[in-house]
């Protein structure tokens, strides 16, 4: 049967077992939106307010499902606008595929209206980009883009497909959904030297990142826990991998990481990393990290492995496969002396916390955990309130931390959790600040109009919370341009989109507004007010090591 | 400090060498030379690549050039191993004062003259970039008006190829 190539496009989406697309149209996609409306019935599209908003809801929901997310847009301003979120999506190693309409071949290169080149843009934020030169190719470039997009470590794929391709008419045959590329274990070799370190450690440490929700090997990261006696710790992207209340679980370490996991992660002799890049937020300067502890990093990505250099022992193939290798290799042991230095850490960290029962950064997401559903998607914006929720929201199940930590992307938020609702279909909850979400409330339209059951709940601190510690710390108080002093009326705003909101100024207050919101089927803000001079502790100074870790600030 | 010599393999598409340059740029790989050519399939294009650095830059550049699709094959060249040329031209001024000490040192690396006018000489070497390097070197003293280097090609001696293991 001949198609054109905008019905082949749509018609291998829906092959490839796509629900559901996100994105904004335009004159050079104007043909593939004819397609979308004539298959509406097999395939959904999701109009944002914004490209950006598109693409972190493509990216949504692909964090919180694991499949490929999808988002179209139009050539010039509208590729243009992905680009944020193409680079938010590759930085964190989500699989996403971004379609983009482009002018007519004989025009590429003249400087047509609205020409950008957009696959020479995004060469360097994508694992592979395309543009489609003939509808022959089509169908198999998009199931290619597919295969790359979520084999091995994932990321983004761009196809740019010019106007007259999308006209052109060519036979569509169907095909099975694509498999991803065949994942495999590390060489024996590697295994049985990394079992050997482990088996002599006195003081492991099992280092989860993100690779172990893409790999879904949660039940092997605590197995290989459990076979060790050892306490695992994570790094912001390994969050929701494992659940928060596991009695081996430290939570995050790092830059703001919860002081007896960063701290066993310091005195650990072997430090077991699954799936984790050591990013300078996690080792604050590589020079003194963990100089006293051999590393074993397990991961898919050789390229990462050798990051470190010669100090790891790389152990290179999919975590789960080969923790399914290793355990049986392991000694079964228990540490009790190493299992009491981190208790004590454990109670130094109590010591330390935030007792205060008034409305804190604290509070208020241990308020909101009362509210949670085992299943419940949490996103984030990026500054102090992402860090806040990284240390103290819950978590049972994985993919269920929504929030952009490589690129740290302020404006992610509203796109991130609108793409987890429609993955996941679960009330969703996002967790965002005055700053963040001025950068993305335009979608705000997008999920009343789509009756998104949505939490927004906003820490309004009047500032540009994370760049203000910084200054406070470290800039002598300059605070200079993160004092926002704006009279938005949140409340008012999320009416006038059409949701619901309230004003909070005490726990009881936001106590009742999350009842209401969770019984709100749409959008329900929570404008709450947090003190400007809260701080994200413990904080791990730029460049600093662990003695100089800032517990508390002083007055 | 050590130098490398890879031939990267890659699928013969528009846009290729961009991707692998890119690649470079973006992770600072410090590249001396690189050379792009036709191959036995027009499949494929070989990328050859010279540069110094440590063991472990070198396994890093390689993992990075893995994870590009449009790659195939990647071997490294030990100098005991495989063959390799570069071709050089160069332009030298043409003068009394010069000219037999120019001529002498060509005919010494076997150089060929490719061109001669009143004004200017051009000449031809090939042969391994050492020897390259100490023929321009010599012709510092005199008058260089150009130089046009190709960059390194090699193979593995033998029976061997990149594709065959
Ligand atoms: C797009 C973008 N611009 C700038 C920054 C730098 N930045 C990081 S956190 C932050 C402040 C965020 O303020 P807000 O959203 O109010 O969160 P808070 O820290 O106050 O909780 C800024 C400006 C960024 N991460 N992303
Ligand atoms: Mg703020």
């Amino acid at each position: 049967m001949k198609l054109s190539g905008s019905d082949i496009l749509v018609k291998t989406l829906i092959e490839q077992g796509v629900d559901v697309v996100f994105g904004y149209p335009g004159g050079q996609v104007i043909n593939i939106y004819d397609s979308l409306y004539k298959y509406q019935d097999e395939i959904q599209h999701v109009l944002t307010a914004h490209e950006q908003g598109a693409a972190h809801a493509a990216d949504g929901y692909a964090r919180a499902t694991g499949r490929v997310g999808v988002v179209i847009a139009t050539s010039g301003p509208g590729a243009t606008n992905l680009v944020t979120g193409i680079a938010t999506a590759y930085l964190d190693s989500v699989p996403l595929v971004a379609i983009t309409g482009n002018v007519r071949t004989d025009q590429i290169g003249t400087d047509a209206f609205q020409e950008i080149d957009i696959a020479g843009i995004t060469l360097p934020i994508t694992k592979h980009n395309y543009v489609v030169d003939s509808v022959e190719e089509l169908a198999d470039t998009i199931r290619e883009a597919f295969k790359i997009a979520s084999s091995g470590r994932p990321g983004p794929v761009l196809v740019d497909i010019p106007k007259d391709i999308q006209v052109a008419k060519f036979d569509y045959v169907e095909q099975p959904k694509i498999t991803k590329d065949a994942k495999s274990a590390a060489s024996d070799a590697e295994i049985a030297k990394a079992a050997e370190i482990i088996n002599e450690a006195e003081r492991p440490f099992v280092y989860v990142g993100g690779g172990v929700l893409t790999s879904e090997a949660t039940n092997e990261a605590i197995a290989l826990a459990d076979t060790i006696d050892a306490p695992i710790g994570c790094s912001f992207m390994g969050i929701s991998a494992i659940p928060t209340d596991h009695p081996r679980y430290l939570g995050m370490q790092g830059m703001h990481g919860h002081f007896a996991s960063s701290q066993s992660m310091h005195h650990a002799d072997v430090i077991i990393a699954l799936g984790a890049r050591f990013n300078d937020r996690v080792t604050g300067n590589r020079a003194k990290f963990a100089k006293k502890s051999k590393i074993i990093h397990i991961d898919i990505d050789k390229a990462e492995i050798g990051k470190m250099g010669s100090m790891v022992n790389g152990v290179n193939g999919d975590i789960k496969l080969t923790l399914e290798k290793l355990i049986p290799l392991l000694k079964k042991t228990t540490k009790p002396e190493w299992q009491k230095q981190v208790d004590e850490f454990k109670v130094k960290e109590a010591a330390r916390d935030d007792h205060r029962t008034t409305l804190g950064p604290k509070m208020a997401i241990s308020t909101l955990n009362k509210y949670l559903s085992p299943n419940t998607p949490i996103a984030t914006d990026v500054g102090q309130h992402q860090m806040w929720a990284a240390q103290y929201a819950d978590f049972k199940t994985p993919r269920r931390f929504i929030s952009s930590g490589g690129l740290g992307t302020m404006g992610y938020g509203m796109g991130g959790a609108i793409g987890a609702y429609f993955g996941t279909k679960e009330h969703t909850v996002l967790v965002t600040g005055d700053g963040s979400f001025g950068m993305c409330l335009n979608e705000l339209a997008t999920a009343v109009t789509n009756n998104v059951p949505l939490v927004i709940l906003l820490l309004n601190n009047g500032v540009l919370g994370m760049v203000r510690q910084w200054q406070t710390l470290f800039f002598d108080k300059h605070y200079s341009n993160t004092v926002l002093d704006r009279k938005t009326d949140f409340v008012a705003l999320t009416k006038a989109f059409g949701g619901d909101a309230a004003r909070v100024d005490t726990v009881e207050e936001l106590d009742k507004a999350l009842e209401k919101a969770f019984s709100t089927n749409g959008v329900f803000l929570i404008d709450c007010a947090i003190n400007k001079d809260e701080f994200v502790l413990p904080m791990l100074p730029p460049g600093g090591s662990m003695d100089d870790i800032i517990v508390k600030v002083g007055d | 400090m050590t130098k490398f010599n890879i031939a990267v393999l890659v699928r013969d598409k528009a846009g290729v060498l961009n991707r692998v340059t890119s690649m470079f740029r973006r992770r600072r790989f410090n590249i001396d030379s690189l050379t792009v050519s036709e191959t036995e399939t027009d499949k494929y294009s070989r990328i050859t690549v010279t540069f110094s650095g440590e063991e472990n830059t070198k396994d890093q550049l390689v993992a990075q050039l893995y994870k590009l699709p449009d790659v195939v094959k990647i071997k490294e060249f030990k100098p005991d191993e495989s063959v390799s040329c570069e071709l050089l031209l160069i332009k030298m001024k043409n003068d009394a004062a010069s000219r037999d000490d120019i001529s002498a040192a060509a005919t010494a690396f076997k150089a060929k003259t490719v061109n001669y006018t009143k004004d200017a000489i051009i000449l031809k070497v090939t042969g391994e970039s050492k020897k390259i390097d100490e023929f321009i070197k010599l012709m510092r003293d005199y008058n260089i008006l150009e130089i046009c280097r190709t960059g390194v090609v090699s193979l593995e001696v033998g029976g061997e190829t990149i594709t065959k293991e």
